[in-house]
């Protein structure tokens, strides 16, 4: 579904990502990991657009899309959550997960100022979308809340339905139990099981290594700009590279 | 259902619209009880005032822009009908239409390169075109009449309908400033709107649910530039007499000042801060010398305190305060 095909990015001369090659297929869980400044949110810029990548191509479901502006990737089907979370903390909790169907609400300007039958129609139809989406993460009973009160692991799931709300082809989550105690960052694993068995395809980047090798189909593992190994939670394991570069570090430290 | 719950529910269904209705039957009747034209003429300037505070704080409340030259727009309005039915013998309502398009084209071709631009930088940009206009305003005499003003611009007419009285003006001007306040809360209700909002809140967070932000802040633009288009047109033929003094930057930064007030990203807020600006001088008396000082001196205190603005402010804190009791309880 997206296949990777030797990304390279620079930045002022200096290599933060080359000749990255992996795939994610439809379906699975595919997890990014490796030490920090290995590369990771470069990448996922790369793909979100948010950075063009310096040579590579990009293609999700066969069209390339390295270099396109960001709506445009992700009116494409591919949505994401972001690290360091980026909710609307004036709306309510309603109104965000709204946002995540904004490829859905049309684009005239005029002809939303006219307020058309068919646009509210449109409108009453992306509300129960958004609603069921609430249900799906527990968040009915906070619908009408200003996003911004909510408890932290609560803002998680508001971003998470936004994301997941328009059904896209492709979920990014960056980090998504950053910061989260035990207890959460369970919850948060059982709701990434659950999305994949609804049939969801994902690219995971993640530090937590537990729920990494417990959740994912495929690890990726990148290191100084390069991907040094790909496979299996357990072929990653006992890959000696992925031993020295990433597991050795943290020996090293420890 | 019974009685009292199905009136709460339509209530709940069509409260915007009730709204509406509810100020538009004021303002019809508001005449009949009040006949002093002075008062009259107040109350029209705010409605004037009003359009463009309404453009203007979708651009600044929901796209998340500052503009600091929206008088520029204003003026562009104002000379633009001025010069088309005085020098070329256009008619008027031809004209405020004609106008609005080239201010349209106008904005787009400032905006798309100046919208490049974000926070400090944009506010200078704007101010930089508003301080350009008004010297265009103040120089180019032989079009624009120079320091000394515009004078003789005609009363609108519906065939030999004068608006030339207070109470009539009021009826037309308040006419336009309902259809602008019902398109802009149409606007923000519809998924445009949530767009529009999304952008305001965080650019990077906009872009990757799809909203096209650079294409939406330059959308925004021409449409608030094209609301104070129209309220100078008005502007113009209300007063039949215009001076560059009106399209200044004190005033633009005035615009801002009623939004901030009103509150950013409050399209019912846009006119209480319009109305709230334009009265201020009217109850002090010493103020006049010291207008800039105390309008400055409002908005300094506005941002510190209640950086959405005033009004929306004061709603924001009472919601949060309800939503955190509410949640208090549902946790215990």
């Amino acid at each position: 579904m997206l296949n990777i095909e030797k990304i390279s990015k620079n930045f002022g001369g200096l290599p933060a990502l080359s000749d990255v090659s992996f795939s994610v297929d439809r379906g699975r869980l595919t997890a990014l990991i490796g030490p920090n400044g290995a590369g990771k949110s470069t990448l996922i810029n790369c793909i979100t657009g948010v950075l063009e990548p310096n040579g590579g191509t990009i293609s999700f479901e066969n069209i390339d899309i390295a270099g396109q502006p960001t709506h445009k990737i992700s009116r494409a089907g591919i949505s994401r959550t972001f690290q360091n979370l980026k909710i609307f903390p004036r709306l309510s909790v309603l109104d965000n997960v709204l946002t995540g169907l904004t490829c859905e609400g049309g684009d005239s300007m005029l002809m939303a100022m006219m307020r058309l039958p068919y646009l509210r129609h449109r409108e009453r139809r992306l509300k129960l979308k958004a609603m069921a989406a609430l249900d799906r993460f527990q968040l009915t009973d906070k619908a009408t809340w200003p996003a911004g009160i909510l408890a932290y692991g609560d803002k998680k799931r508001v971003e998470l339905a936004r994301a997941t709300v328009g059904s896209p082809q492709l979920l990014l989550l960056d980090e998504p139990v950053a910061g989260l105690n035990g207890e959460e960052t369970a919850a948060v694993g059982d709701q990434l099981r659950q999305l994949r068995s609804s049939g969801h395809t994902m690219l995971l980047v993640e530090h937590d290594m537990e729920l990494v090798m417990e959740i994912a189909d495929k690890v990726v593992v990148l290191d100084s700009g390069r991907c040094i190994a790909v496979g299996t939670p357990d072929e990653v394991r006992a890959n000696p590279l992925v031993l020295e570069a990433y597991l050795g570090r943290v020996e090293a430290t420890a | 259902m019974n009685h009292k719950e199905k009136i709460l529910y339509f209530i709940s269904l069509h409260r915007t619209g009730l709204w509406v209705t509810v100020l538009s039957l004021g303002l019809l009747l508001y005449p009949l009880f009040e006949q002093n034209p002075y008062t009259l003429g107040l109350t029209n300037l705010i409605a004037i005032n009003a359009i463009v505070v309404l453009g203007l704080n979708l651009f600044i409340g929901y796209a998340g822009q500052i503009s600091l030259g929206h008088a520029a727009f204003f003026g562009l309005g104002a000379y633009g009908s001025a010069i088309a039915t005085v020098n070329f013998a256009i008619p008027s309502w031809l004209a405020i239409v004609l106008v609005a398009a080239i201010v349209a084209l106008i904005a787009l071709g400032i905006g798309i390169p100046i919208l490049r631009l974000s926070g400090h930088y944009l506010a200078m940009a704007t101010l930089g075109m508003n301080f350009v206009f008004h010297t265009i305003l103040l120089q180019w005499d032989e079009v624009t009449g120079g320091p000394s003003g515009f004078a003789g611009i005609p009363y609108l007419s519906i065939g030999s309908f004068l608006f030339d009285d207070e109470v009539r003006l009021h009826y037309l001007i308040w006419s336009v400033a309902l259809l602008s306040l019902l398109l802009c809360l149409n606007l923000v209700r519809s998924g445009v709107g949530r767009g529009m909002a999304a952008l305001a809140g965080d650019e990077v967070a906009a872009a990757a649910l799809g909203v096209n932000t650079r294409r939406t802040k330059v959308k925004v633009f021409v449409l608030s530039a094209v609301l104070a288009s129209i309220a100078g047109s008005l502007f113009a033929h209300t007063y039949t007499f215009i001076s560059p003094d009106s399209f200044d930057i004190f005033v633009a930064t005035d615009f801002v000042i009623m939004v901030v007030v009103g509150g950013m990203g409050s399209i019912w807020g846009s006119l209480f801060g319009a109305g709230l600006i334009s009265m201020l001088p009217e109850w002090m008396d010493l103020f006049e010398t010291y207008k800039d000082f105390v309008h400055g001196a409002i908005l300094v205190l506005v941002l510190m305190f209640l950086p959405q603005g005033l009004v929306t402010g004061l709603i924001d804190n009472i919601k949060i305060k309800l939503a955190l009791r509410r949640r208090h309880h549902a946790e215990h």
